[in-house]
């Protein structure tokens, strides 16, 4: 799984960053994590709001901070 | 919008979505029994002298403190459950196609209620000028939503009344519908940086996951506990000095310094406010303070709205896309407005 977050650096992005690590741990999910600072590539996944989550190319939360139990949802460790 | 990006809930616990409405009458009747709960408390069970200044100063931070608190949490409350229906991807789909003048007026009463945090204008920006809304039109959304923000609305529906509160409000918007307008007018596009226009936004490809109504609630509570967390120490501070400038400043002190003969004041204030990128928050309890102390209502408002919607930081963001000459051209232009309201405010009143 490929999960990357977008983000130019403002501190929810450094938290999403944070608990998308704890949600990898403590699911045991394998999982390569990148966070994708660079304008230019966040605005081709089409989002205006940040931090953004994308997960295998699909974003998946915009523009807010999602809860941990979300995040683990989402990458599919219940 | 000064607040970064809104927390989903973050971590915390979910609320069940009756207890705020179970509050709101609670806090309602505190609102409407405050006064005499505090005359009560001061003058009869402290029994401090009603004429000292220490007394009148006491009074104002106990009577103020607790009405801007629960103004505070209602309405950041209901504007989190109003923003919960729009979005910045939403305004771009409504603002697309739209002609100048049009799309000034509705980029700004968006800008009001879409939420847009700061940190997030470089990407807004490009979003909607890759979707081919004019470089006017995003502007007047620009300026509209740090400018009329809802804690300013709150404290100067609090601390001046409605009057002053929907005087802001709209000369605001007005400042931001013409300041957007003439921008479109002057056809800047030139000042953009180059590669804006060269990327190539993605579609937005989010799944849509359905909101209920509790979700909308939530993100009211999560918005109150967000702002209120922020903002409340500056809150404080800005009544207690807002107090003492009460109780202590002699009547008409600031007549000449701020008062409605000195108008040099009103282009002062709007030079001094732009750098100065304090909240609203503090800022507001002790203009008011000032206001009472003879400063002219022009003058206040304009320093307000130089404070809080002109800030430099976000200009400093704005440069990555934008070239200085558009910076500069920007913010003359909102400066130009503001003090045109300071000076007409001066004169009707």
């Amino acid at each position: 799984m490929n999960i990357e977050i977008l983000g130019m650096g403002c501190a929810k992005c450094h938290k999403l960053e944070d608990m998308v690590k704890l949600a990898i741990q403590e699911t045991g999910i394998k999982a390569e994590i990148g966070h994708v600072r660079d304008i230019k590539k966040i605005m081709e996944y089409g989002v205006m709001t940040t931090p953004a989550l994308v997960i295998d190319g699909k974003v998946k939360v915009a523009g807010k901070l999602p809860s941990l139990a979300d995040i683990k949802q989402m990458i599919g460790g219940k | 919008m000064a607040e970064c990006c809104t927390t989903d809930n973050g971590n915390k616990k979910k609320i069940n979505y009756y207890i705020p409405f179970l509050l709101i009458p609670f806090a309602i009747l505190i609102y409407i029994f405050l006064e005499q709960g505090v005359d009560f408390f001061v003058y009869k069970i402290l029994q401090l002298d009603k004429s000292a200044h220490l007394t009148e100063a006491i009074r104002f931070f106990l009577y103020d403190t607790p009405k801007v608190f629960i103004l505070l949490t209602v309405i950041v409350f209901v504007v989190g459950i109003i923003r919960s229906y729009f979005s910045p991807e939403k305004t771009r789909k409504v603002l697309e196609g739209k002609p100048l003048f049009i799309g000034n007026v509705m980029a700004s009463t968006l800008g009001i209620v879409t939420p847009f945090c700061s940190c997030s204008a470089i990407p807004l920006f490009i979003g909607f000028v890759e979707s081919g809304i004019p470089l006017g039109v995003t502007f007047s959304f620009l300026i509209a939503a740090p400018m009329i923000n809802e804690v300013a609305l709150v404290l100067l529906f609090g601390l001046f009344g409605w009057k002053t509160a929907l005087l802001y409000a709209s000369t605001g918007l007005l400042i931001a519908i013409t300041s957007g307008w003439v921008i479109g007018r002057l056809k800047l596009e030139r000042f953009v940086e180059e590669w804006v226009y060269e990327i190539k936004a993605g579609d937005f490809q989010m799944e849509e996951r359905k909101v209920t109504f509790n979700d909308r609630i939530q993100a009211g509570y999560t918005a109150v506990v967000d702002i209120v967390s922020k903002v409340w120490i500056y809150i404080v501070i800005g009544i207690a000095v807002g107090a003492a400038v009460h109780g202590y400043v002699p009547e008409n002190f600031m007549a000449s310094i701020m008062g409605k003969g000195a108008w040099w004041s009103v282009p002062l204030v709007v030079l001094i406010g732009l750098p100065l990128y304090s909240n609203a928050a503090g800022f507001i309890p002790i203009l008011q303070a000032l206001l009472e102390k003879g400063a002219a209502l022009g003058t206040a408002l304009a320093f307000m709205m130089s404070v809080i919607g002109l800030s430099l930081p976000e200009m400093i963001i704005l440069k990555k896309v934008i070239k200085l000459p558009l910076i500069i051209i920007f913010a003359s232009i909102v400066a130009a407005g503001i003090m045109i309201v300071g000076f007409l405010f001066n004169l009707i009143y």
